[in-house]
């Protein structure tokens, strides 16, 4: 097994009418255990906005301190999925599902050694 | 190499590299073992002759070959040692509805996390054994890109782990679609001019149709590559011009490649399961059964192009089924449909558009298209063609 960590990308702008968000939050839900069950599920989560972000550099022995986001762009992360595979093509199935399930583009890319 | 070498190098290294990658499971040792394999085949064979089954004797000198040096390496890079363990020929084979490693490798090599050229060139260099310089040349780039995209292709499929495998039954229609579509695009850069590419494809098209009886398409590529291919000693003059098909002298066309390519056309329409490849190669058999141009059934064609409309629709296909068009029902209809097209950009909409005008008298505007078209393609012989037409229409 292998760990993959399915990124969520998320659009700058307004987030999407409450109705919509409610069955994208139910959508979520059904995704995850449906992970949980399939012994897939490492970890989940939602990050806040961009907005919320701090940015931490080591200088000359000191720690430089700045209000985030590190680069601004278009999209950002918005949330996080980690999960297990044996291999890519299992990963992208769940990364299919997580797509569906979040409306979103959804980046999946391999941890370095094993699960 | 010695011609006898070359042949079997030709014809097994794909054969040789897909068993040691199973074997491996390492794409570049496996290509490191099997080179050394014929390394010292070139030593040997002339010797002692080339052996009754070379690629079986390739595959056991590989093998061999790299399992001395898994055991050399074994304290340097335990991971490869671990990884022959892995990948022992003792494990149980695999479910799915074909195991020839082959296959699993041309899979590998097109999967669709992989960039399309990266399939392309991963396919030829993999399977086809053909050099990175080789492809580079191909494929009109620098050898050290051609090289750096190889090297991210197989560390992709080594660190994202995209599988070794034939897809399973249920993914299996989405994924033949890439490979095939991979290995008419290896045949399609071949047929501007270069003619070891096309060999290369029909090479694949071939082990695609062995390693995949069942699956029309595959069948339908094969068919339709082939009889493609039989028209090549015609498509050009002996100084290099290029002859439409309308013109091509139907002698030279090569029969033995017609009548396996019709026979699989045959076959096709016996599984009933028709598919884009299939219908082109359908089109392609009724041209090549025409003992002369005008003999062409026309009416035939516009059907099949009716039915390629309804299966894969595109504006390309619009484009060729409205060719024949004219042939059926005249230029005037035809050029109304070529009008409705949104292929600006694409010189043969330009060039039809072209001969559509010239065949109604209006030879202000073909002149005008045919300029267009002149500027837009990037192959000289057909940029040569359609200047010489040109040059005709204003001297007449």
């Amino acid at each position: 097994m292998k760990y993959y960590l399915l990124s969520v990308m998320q659009p700058q702008g307004e987030p999407p009418a409450p109705e919509v968000l409610e069955e994208i939050m139910h959508n979520l839900d059904v995704f995850h255990a449906e992970l949980r069950e399939a012994g897939a599920w490492v970890f989940a989560g939602g990050l806040h906005g961009p907005e919320t972000a701090t940015v931490l550099r080591a200088k000359e022995g000191d720690v430089l301190v700045t209000d985030g986001p590190y680069t601004e762009s278009k999209e950002y992360l918005g949330g996080i999925c980690l999960i297990k595979a044996s291999d890519l093509d299992a990963a992208l199935e769940w990364g299919r599902k997580a797509t569906v399930a979040t409306t979103l583009p959804i980046e999946v890319r391999p941890f370095m050694g094993e699960a | 190499m010695t011609a006898g070498i070359e042949d079997v190098f030709r014809a097994e290294y794909g054969r040789a590299v897909a068993v040691l990658i199973r074997f491996l499971g390492d794409i570049d040792l496996a290509e490191e073992a099997v080179q050394d394999a014929f390394t010292t085949a070139v030593q040997k064979w002339p010797e002692t002759g080339i052996p009754p089954s070379p690629a079986g004797w390739i595959i056991t000198t590989a093998r061999n070959r790299a399992i001395d040096r898994l055991r050399r390496e074994s304290t340097r890079d335990a991971r490869h040692a671990e990884a022959a363990q892995l990948y022992a020929p003792d494990e149980p084979p695999e479910e799915g509805p074909v195991r020839d490693d082959r296959l699993r490798l041309i899979f590998t090599c097109c999967h669709p996390a992989l960039a399309t050229q990266a399939q392309v060139a991963l396919t030829l260099r993999l399977l086809g054994g053909l050099t990175t310089p080789q492809i580079a040349r191909a494929f009109l780039v620098p050898e050290p890109t051609m090289a750096q995209r190889l090297v991210r292709a197989k560390v992709k499929i080594r660190d994202a782990r995209i599988p070794y495998r034939i897809p399973r039954d249920a993914d299996l229609p989405d994924r033949v679609e890439g490979v095939l579509a991979v290995v008419y695009l290896i045949f399609n850069e071949g047929y501007g001019g270069r003619e070891d590419l096309c060999t290369e494809a029909l090479r694949l098209g071939r082990l695609l149709a062995e390693l995949m009886p069942d699956e029309p398409e595959a069948l339908g590529l094969l068919a339709l590559m082939l009889l493609i291919e039989a028209r090549r000693p015609a498509r050009a003059t002996p100084d290099g011009d290029l002859v439409l098909l309308a013109d091509q002298d139907r002698s030279r066309w090569d029969r033995a490649l017609i009548v396996e390519g019709q026979s699989l056309v045959r076959r096709c329409l016996r599984l009933n399961r028709p598919g884009p490849y299939q219908i082109q190669a359908a089109i392609n058999a009724v041209h090549s059964d025409a003992p002369t141009a005008a003999a062409t059934d026309w009416g035939q064609i516009l059907q099949l192009y009716d039915q390629l409309m309804a299966l894969a629709p595109s504006p390309v296909v619009a484009l060729n089924r409205a060719v024949a068009v004219a042939e059926v029902e005249g230029p005037e209809p035809a050029l109304a449909l070529v009008d409705t097209l949104d292929l600006d950009g694409y010189h043969a909409f330009h060039a039809v558009r072209a001969d559509l005008l010239r065949r109604l008298g209006r030879r202000t505007e073909a002149v005008e298209a045919y300029g267009t078209a002149i500027a837009l393609t990037e192959s000289a012989a057909e940029r040569a063609y359609l200047e010489r037409t040109r040059v005709a229409l204003v001297r007449d």
